[in-house]
């Protein structure tokens, strides 16, 4: 496997009348051709906003990349002209989004829509675009697909539209995948469908996928690869074994451990962390997590008030693991038996 | 560490006969009205279809299923803020579906609501103070002013707000303080009863913990009892005694939550619980989805026969022709309604 993707030292931030929003502070990541990287974190922490980013689809104002670079099959996105980069979205790669309804135009129908995209990047006409259409919404699991061309996107439900989004995505065979809380305005069955048929379709068309979510739950079982975020920056990446099952960084730990969980009976009290989300329009010295966190308070580490901590190997990581995390404590000696 | 037996216990600490809330044979319908000129009805949205069930003081009953298969119309109807179209409403053994004017306010001050939306639920041009106290004003308590300020700021401090913010309004707060105001609100009557309408569906998931914890706590301290409606079925898990699986206005499904966790009887209730994904690969990697095709039917023209006969895997030629199954008792204190189980 080759590298798709390589993320580095994005800065994104949002000069708006409240100030500046310090959206995305220096995120790395990569991606390998084929490979599922999970994106959670929760509301605001920058997973959408990094993602947008390397599309060239930040509003601009208030919004400003203000450096990184991001590789793609060997040209950096962040240079291309307007132009170019619309033929990479939608050819290269596709982003479906948490609301169908707003990525869809209401007045057009479904067929023109999906076959609007087919005519830019294929060079299809119109009777081999709306076959075509037909087929890609048989293949997501629209019943009675050539009919259902000529419907208005209020005629969908919320599952069948996040169909018609995906089967719009995949048109034009992308290598990547970007998939912004896809299932999160769902019902938990239909979402299940969703997940099927993506995981079903990421490997018909061998594509690289990002997955973002708030809810842990759904990478769990897709991801290859789980990043988790906070305050604009990544926590703590590695296998979703490493995050879910092994995992180092207090802010990780905290979350797993106010999840309730579906396959054991809930008697014990949640363990919550306390504070809210950070306001994004301070950029912290130091760790981001440094006021919620109990780690640093029971060690009493004043560094990560105003020392950022680097996003490095966890201490004792295997030889050749790219479990990686930024925090100054090690929980493994005895802490983490002790917050 | 799941045993039946310990959630029977939890539950059991209330005798059988202390049902603060009996619902017999509810239904909500929505009239659908057509013409310009003249409006006549042209159907009706069977929010609510004919649910029976029972709550018991002290305890929290979640109520499931997907969107729009009537929790919160059966809430609210409860509540009377919709008026019944049919059925029996018994709360604290009083009967409500006929009751109206300074009757039915007497007794809504004992049952309460708390929204999902913190954002929309609180007027943005009332202080904390004055949301909190509105019901006081509303209801002639605490007519003295400055009681009335001292009772607030114990409100608030009970649900974790610091009293010195008492002027400020709700833009001024996050999230899950701003729930925590909802929270209050709801308290200040000192109800028994309250409905939580998906009451932490819209918070940040470290700030969910914090919520649920404090509503455990006022639980505990103040003898409250709960209808929980919410989607997450991992968190109705954790919060509910027992919990009630809606489907398309009725109630598929009924009784302790580990029991029906463990051993969920109704085909909805199995795909719907295989559905939940959990946070561990390992166990997401073993696990065997029940993948339900299709979408939830319009409960504008429900299905004849059961009404899941649409999408059920294991649907058979009596689910097409006889009428909807009843709920029938399958195990102590475990109700469903399913051809195939009874
Ligand atoms: N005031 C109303 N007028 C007409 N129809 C209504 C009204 N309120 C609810 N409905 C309909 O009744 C059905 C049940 O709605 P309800 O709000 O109770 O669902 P719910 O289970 O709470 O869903 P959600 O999970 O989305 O909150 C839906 O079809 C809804 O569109
Ligand atoms: N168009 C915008 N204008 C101003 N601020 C924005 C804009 N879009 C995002 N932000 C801010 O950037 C931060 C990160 O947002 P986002 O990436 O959307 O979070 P999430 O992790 O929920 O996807 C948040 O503080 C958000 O309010
Ligand atoms: S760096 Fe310090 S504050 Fe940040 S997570 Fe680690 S211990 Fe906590
Ligand atoms: S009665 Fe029939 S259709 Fe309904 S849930 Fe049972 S098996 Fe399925
Ligand atoms: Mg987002
Ligand atoms: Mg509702």
């Amino acid at each position: 496997m080759s590298t798709l993707l390589d993320v580095k030292d994005l800065v994104v931030r949002f000069y708006t009348q409240e100030g500046t929003v310090y959206a995305v502070n220096g995120v790395s990541f990569e991606l390998e051709e084929g490979e599922t990287l999970g994106i959670v974190g929760e509301s605001g922490s920058g997973k959408s906003v990094s993602c947008l980013a390397l599309m060239g689809l930040i509003p601009s104002p208030p919004g400003k990349v203000e450096a990184g670079t991001v590789m793609f099959e060997g040209r950096d996105l962040l240079t291309l002209k307007p132009d170019q980069m619309r033929l990479i979205r939608g050819k290269e790669i596709a982003m479906i989004f948490q609301d169908p309804m707003t990525s869809l135009n209401p007045v057009l129908t479904i067929g023109t829509q999906i076959t609007e995209s087919l005519k830019l990047h294929e060079g299809m006409n119109t009777s081999q675009s709306r076959k075509r259409a037909a087929d890609l919404l048989d293949m997501v699991g629209i019943p009675d697909a050539y009919r259902r061309l000529d419907d208005y996107p209020h005629q969908f439900s919320g599952g069948m539209r996040q169909r018609v989004m995906i089967a719009m995505g995949l048109s034009c065979n992308p290598k990547l995948l970007i998939a912004d809380e896809p299932t999160t305005a769902l019902d938990v069955t239909i979402q299940a469908q969703i997940i099927e048929l993506v995981k079903q379709l990421k490997d018909e068309f061998n594509m690289a996928m990002i997955w973002i979510t708030h809810d842990l739950g759904v990478v769990a079982g897709i991801a290859d690869r789980i990043q988790v975020m906070y305050g604009g920056r990544i926590m703590e990446s590695g296998t979703s074994n490493e995050v879910f099952r092994d995992s180092r960084h207090p802010y990780t730990v905290g979350l797993l451990g106010s999840l309730p969980r579906l396959d054991s009976s809930g008697e014990e009290k949640l363990t919550q962390i306390e504070g809210s989300p950070p306001d994004m329009r301070n950029e912290p010295a130091g760790c981001p997590f440094a006021p919620r966190c109990d780690v640093r308070e029971y060690l009493q580490l004043e560094k990560c008030w105003d020392q950022r901590p680097p996003l490095e190997n966890v201490p004792d990581a295997d030889g050749g693991s790219m479990h990686i995390m930024s925090c100054w404590a090690d929980i493994r000696e005895g802490v983490a038996e002790n917050v | 560490m799941s045993s039946p037996a310990m959630a029977i216990d939890k539950r059991k600490t209330n005798t059988e006969d202390d049902n603060i809330l009996e619902v017999t044979a509810l239904k909500k319908h929505f009239p659908i009205s057509s013409g310009i000129v003249f409006q006549r009805q042209v159907g009706a949205v069977r929010a609510v279809d004919g649910v029976s069930f029972n709550v018991i003081r002290g305890e929290t009953l979640g109520l499931v299923g997907e969107s729009g298969c009537g929790k919160s119309t059966t809430g609210r109807t409860i509540l009377q803020l919709y008026r019944p179209t049919e059925g029996s409403v018994k709360f604290e053994g009083q009967e409500l579906s006929t009751m109206t004017g300074n009757d039915l306010r007497q007794m809504r001050r004992r049952m309460q609501i708390i929204f999902q939306d913190p954002f929309a639920s609180l007027n943005p041009r009332m202080t904390v103070g004055s949301i909190v106290s509105e019901p006081l004003q509303i209801h002639k308590m605490y007519a003295n002013k400055k009681e009335r300020q001292q009772y607030v700021e114990q409100l608030m401090e009970k649900v974790g707000l610091n009293p010195y913010f008492i002027n400020r309004y709700p833009h001024e707060f996050s999230g899950g303080q701003r729930q925590r105001i909802g929270i209050a609100r709801a308290l200040a009557l000192q109800p028994s009863f309250i409905v939580a309408d998906e009451p932490i569906s819209a918070l940040d998931v470290s700030i969910q913990a914090q919520v649920v914890n404090l509503m455990e706590e006022l639980q505990d301290e103040l003898n409250l009892t709960y209808l929980f409606i919410a989607h997450d079925l991992s968190m109705v898990r954790h919060i509910c005694d027992r919990v009630a699986v809606m489907y398309l206005g009725k109630i598929v499904e009924l009784g302790p939550v580990d029991e029906v966790y463990e051993n969920p009887q109704h085909p909805y209730t199995q795909a719907l619980l295989s559905a939940v994904p959990v946070p561990d690969p390992v166990v997401e990697e073993n696990r065997q989805r029940i993948i339900i095709s299709g979408d939830l039917p319009n409960p504008a023209s429900p299905p004849t026969g059961c009404n899941f006969n649409t999408r059920c895997p294991v649907a058979f030629d009596l689910c097409y022709q006889e009428p909807d199954p009843p709920l029938i008792e399958v195990r102590p204190d475990h109700f469903v309604s399913c051809h195939r189980v009874t």
